[in-house]
């Protein structure tokens, strides 16, 4: 990940504002998006909202510093989101299998984490997950898609 | 329920899954493993990788043991259960036969592939695909409900159509990989309706249900011939055979595997269980016999013709299939119990071969058989190993083949046998052919050159370094079995005797021995070798008389026609439908959207219940901007301002939903319609200003008739959608979104007894212990919607991504591959094209 050079001929044509904005709301998003996610299951939240947040935020990001520092700044492809996604979802589908049960069967597990004390979720958590990372995934393929410039779409 | 023993009280056994079920996921597990090491280990991958098959080896031996004393195992955990989809795995002596050649050959495989394959990119994604082939195959032979049985019969195709393409550059590989997905996966998909005719007639998809008590009718005839197209199409026989040697393309390792001691012989599997129970129904006997007999003698008379090493032995495959078919498909029990033995020596014979060529190849790097020479005595181990393999498929004394072959031609002999003549001139003909291409192989890949062929070709061979000892292990040790067995068949005799016992057959089982005096088989085993020696002898004319002989129409061409016309017919069709006008497509949608579950809606008789119009003066106001931001966006002239009256119409629902008490609802239209007008804005920068002026003057009653429409039906629908009472939903395909609104709808709404969304307010938390109702619809009680729904998810990312694809290579600029070429992890530098930063630059 190479710094991008300080005068970017992209940065006439960028809001001051946005970018301040971006700023501050870019990582505030994505804890709002991972909180939505871990609250799902008895507050409102889940995988899909999270994951539409987290791609909310990159939109925001990508409106603000254009698609090439979006692109720079996530790690993980949007088609690696994609698969890693699914095969969260499929996996935790299967791991209910465990000690005899249906597959997609979900139970309840309260792990003993050492800082934070116990921590109670269901296994449909992991599914959510797998939703989320899907989400975030195909927003991110729209947005790379669909938001190069325009001789890239022809 | 917890899988158990039968015969053995069901123990509940907490902490640890059914064996079976954990070696298929021990193969999912070391794919992803190996997936997971990158290129970091080269070839060296494949020693990894063979830990699953050693473990399934492992434990095929010690469920052997076990097997003796407690019968078939068998294990059960639900899947779907309102459509007797289960994962019922059942292992008995003939599942465990099969088992043993996945972990067996498995094992070899994987081992000689270290040494086979050259660093790469490619290798660990080849051994992982090997591996979750391997899983499916497990799964394939274990499964005993049908369904299962299908989910692992397409799997295998799959992940041989990625096999086969691994060279992914090569348009030949390509082709040959699609014609084998095409092929076999049609062919599956005729098994699939096959299981369920068979299924409702037997009322259970347990396949031993269904064995132990077999359903006669037309129905079951029907399902029969449809189960046998997937079989003859898995097992490459005539008519569907072309796609195996188009198979070849793969490389050799993998070919010994797939093609020719597992995945084609699912076929076999599947024709040896079900032919004790439907041998006798219509047309079975003369399907599979007439099947197996053309693609025996077939198979034979074009290896005889190739001068591929590989091509010689994939028709050679073709053969033996057939030859399998012929003795599984009659549903004798002596055939049956020859059947047993064969598929054992020849997934040993066959296998040795190809991972002999394997070595011929990566040493001299030709297959030619006419431009080899001389390696015999250069690499004695090695051409041993393939005289010991070939003269077993030839039937030569004593090994396994040979043993094979008395039993089936014993078995011929006996009286009842249907066809008795014709089958026993086919096999004995074509075992001629077996021996002569059999020893055409062994001359020719170590033999010297031949005379007529030797102003052909450059000589090859002479300075061919020595393969290492590990890589030659694997043939060696392969052949070796099949003379082990063959000198001592007592060794090999108590696995077949059980295998044989699965069929349930009232005879009870022969015993293997090599010498059964002078009998009327061996009489004719002689008779074969001496006609095989003839035809080998003669070489050099056979081939001038083959060559000269009229082509007959190869089913490849058949094949290469039906698809050439299947492109033109959909191109056709597709310029018709697809006329290039979205304001077209979209009334066709939307007019299906109202017609198909409007008509049974309306037919069905209107909704019970009638909720209030308002229940506070703020939906009012709410719904007074929609509607205006709606009549707006529709008569605006231009397009961003109609996008953006469109999202407040959006905005509105969401209130509306805040509203009624459902933010988990009124979050997620929100965001989508946040997003959505993001997306819009995005391809709104491409497009002219304002709409294009409407010329006819009627073309806009139209468009407001097809809105009107629509959205009098989305009212009358979620009417009467909010109104069903009772357990099931009628609507299986109801998607989860719609049973969200439901349920926003439900928590409000007081009224009928019971509906489907005050269901789902009842049985949330003490089921699935969550207070969201929502959430706990789409991750529990509507999982599989949420699944299916995240992979369309998943192939709509795909196809936008595709379409940007096709877009930029279409300007010449590069692939774009978005992994990057390299394997050490994606880096943004290489997915961005130079021509974006070139477009960055000049702006």
């Amino acid at each position: 990940m190479s710094r991008r050079p300080l005068l970017d001929p992209e940065m006439e044509r960028r809001s001051l504002i946005l970018d301040v904005v971006v700023r501050g709301e870019f990582h505030v998003l994505l804890i709002v998006s991972v909180y939505l996610l871990f609250a799902g299951h008895n507050a409102p939240g889940g995988g899909f909202v999270g994951g539409l947040v987290a791609g909310a935020a990159c939109a925001l990001r990508m409106a603000a510093r254009g698609p090439q520092e979006l692109r720079s700044s996530i790690r993980l492809r949007p088609l690696t989101l994609l698969g890693l996604g699914l095969t969260v979802a499929a996996g935790a589908a299967v791991a209910a299998l465990w000690n005899g049960g249906g597959v997609l069967e979900s139970r309840y597990l309260t792990v003993d984490l050492f800082y934070i004390g116990p921590v109670s979720t269901s296994t449909a958590f992991f599914f959510d997950l797998g939703v989320y990372l899907v989400v975030l995934g195909t927003v991110l393929s729209i947005l790379e898609a669909l938001g190069s410039p325009e001789e890239e779409l022809r | 329920m917890p899988g158990r023993l039968v015969g053995v009280p069901p123990v509940p056994r907490p902490g640890r899954l059914d064996p079976l079920l954990l070696t298929v996921l021990v193969y999912v597990g070391v794919a992803a493993v190996v997936a997971a090491t990158g290129s970091r280990l080269g070839p060296r991958v494949f020693l990894v990788a063979a830990l699953a098959p050693l473990w399934t080896l492992g434990w095929a031996v010690w469920a052997a043991v076990r097997l003796g004393d407690s019968g078939p195992w068998t294990e059960s955990h639900t899947w779907v259960e309102g459509l007797s989809v289960t994962i019922d795995l059942r292992l008995d002596w003939f599942s465990l036969v099969m088992v043993l050649l996945v972990g067996g050959v498995g094992l070899c495989v994987f081992v000689y592939a270290a040494s086979y394959f050259h660093k790469g990119p490619e290798v660990p994604r080849t051994a992982a695909v090997l591996l979750l082939f391997a899983g499916a195959m497990f799964g394939l032979v274990c499964s005993d409900n049908l369904f299962l049985l299908f989910t692992f019969w397409e799997l295998t195709s799959i992940t041989s159509f990625l096999l086969i393409g691994t060279d992914d550059t090569k348009a030949g590989a390509r082709s040959a990989a699609l014609h084998a997905l095409l092929v076999t996966g049609g062919g599956g998909l005729a098994m699939l309706a096959g299981f369920v005719l068979i299924g409702q007639a037997a009322g259970t998809y347990s396949l031993q249900e269904i064995l132990s008590s077999p359903p006669s009718g037309t129905t079951v005839t029907v399902g029969l011939v449809c189960v046998l197209a997937g079989a003859l199409t898995k097992s490459a026989q005539v008519p569907f055979h072309s796609w195996l040697p188009g198979a070849m393309a793969a490389p050799t390792p993998i070919s010994a595997y797939l093609h020719s001691a597992t995945m084609v012989k699912a076929g076999v599997y599947l024709v040896a269980r079900f032919a004790p129970a439907f041998a006798a129904v219509g047309p079975w006997r003369w399907i599979v016999l007439g099947s197996g007999c053309a693609s025996m003698a077939l198979g034979g008379y074009r290896a005889l013709r190739q001068h591929d090493l590989k091509l010689v032995l994939a028709y050679g495959t073709v053969s033996q299939l057939g030859f399998l078919m012929i003795l599984f498909g009659a549903g004798l029990p002596d055939l049956a119990f020859a059947g047993c033995v064969l598929l054992i020596a020849h997934a040993a014979f066959k296998a040795s071969l190809f991972l002999t060529v394997g070595i011929v190849d990566h040493q001299t790097h030709t297959r030619d058989l006419r431009s080899l020479s001389g390696l015999g005595p250069r690499w004695p181990v090695v051409a041993t190993a393939a005289l010991l393999a070939a003269a077993s498929m030839a039937g030569v004394p004593p090994l396994l083949g040979f043993i094979a072959k008395e039993l089936a031609l014993d078995g011929l002999l006996a009286d009842g046998t249907p066809y008795q003549w014709a089958l026993l001139t086919v096999v004995v003909v074509a075992s001629m052919l077996t021996f002569a291409y059999s020893a055409r192989f062994v001359w020719g890949a170590f033999g010297p050159a031949d005379a007529h062929h030797e102003a052909e070709q450059e000589l090859v061979g002479s300075d061919a370094p020595h393969p290492s000892a590990a890589f030659a292990a694997a043939p060696v040790v392969l052949a070796g079995l099949g003379l082990l067995f063959g000198v001592v068949p007592a060794l090999l005799s108590p696995l077949v005797e059980d295998a044989y016992g699965s069929f349930g057959f009232e005879e009870p089982p022969y015993y293997l021995s090599l010498w059964h005096g002078f009998t009327l088989p061996l009489a004719l085993s002689a008779l074969v070798i001496v006609g095989g020696v003839v035809l080998f002898l003669g070489r050099a004319r056979v081939e001038r008389w083959q060559s000269a002989a009229p082509h007959v129409p190869s089913a490849l061409g058949a094949y290469e026609r039906i698809i050439k016309g299947l492109l033109g017919g959909s191109d056709r069709v597709a310029s018709i439908v697809q006329n290039g006008s979205l304001p077209v497509y979209l009334s066709v949608l939307l007019l299906t959207l109202v017609v198909v579950p409007g008509v049974p809606l309306v037919a069905n008789g209107g909704p019970d219940v009638w909720p209030s119009w308002i229940d506070s003066p703020v939906q009012l106001a709410i719904a007074a901007i929609m509607v205006v931001a709606a009549v707006a966006a529709a008569v605006s002239r231009r397009r961003f301002a109609a996008v953006l009256l469109l999202s407040a119409v959006g905005y509105g629902m969401a209130a509306l939903f805040i509203v009624q008490g459902a933010p988990d609802l009124a979050l997620t239209q929100l965001l989508i319609e946040t997003l959505g007008t993001v997306a819009f804005v995005l391809v709104l920068r491409h497009l002219p200003d304002g709409f294009a002026p409407m010329v006819v003057p009627g073309r806009k009653v139209l468009p407001a008739a097809i809105g009107t429409l629509v959205g009098v039906f989305v009212f009358y629908f979620a009417l009467s959608a909010s109104s069903i009472s009772g357990t099931p939903n009628p609507d299986p395909g109801l998607a989860v979104s719609d049973a969200k609104e439901e349920v926003a709808r439900g928590e409000t709404r007081t009224g009928a007894d019971l509906t489907v969304s005050e269901e789902y307010l009842v049985r949330s938390y003490p089921e699935a212990e969550g207070k969201n109702i929502v959430n706990v619809i789409v991750v529990d009680f509507r999982g599989f919607d949420t699944l299916g729904e995240i992979a369309v998810l998943v192939i709509a990312a795909l196809g936008i991504w595709s379409l940007v694809l096709v877009g930029r290579r279409g300007r010449g600029g590069r692939d774009g591959d978005p992994d990057g070429p390299d394997g050490d992890g994606p880096s943004a530098e290489d997915a961005v094209p130079p021509d974006l930063e070139a477009e960055g630059a000049s702006a």
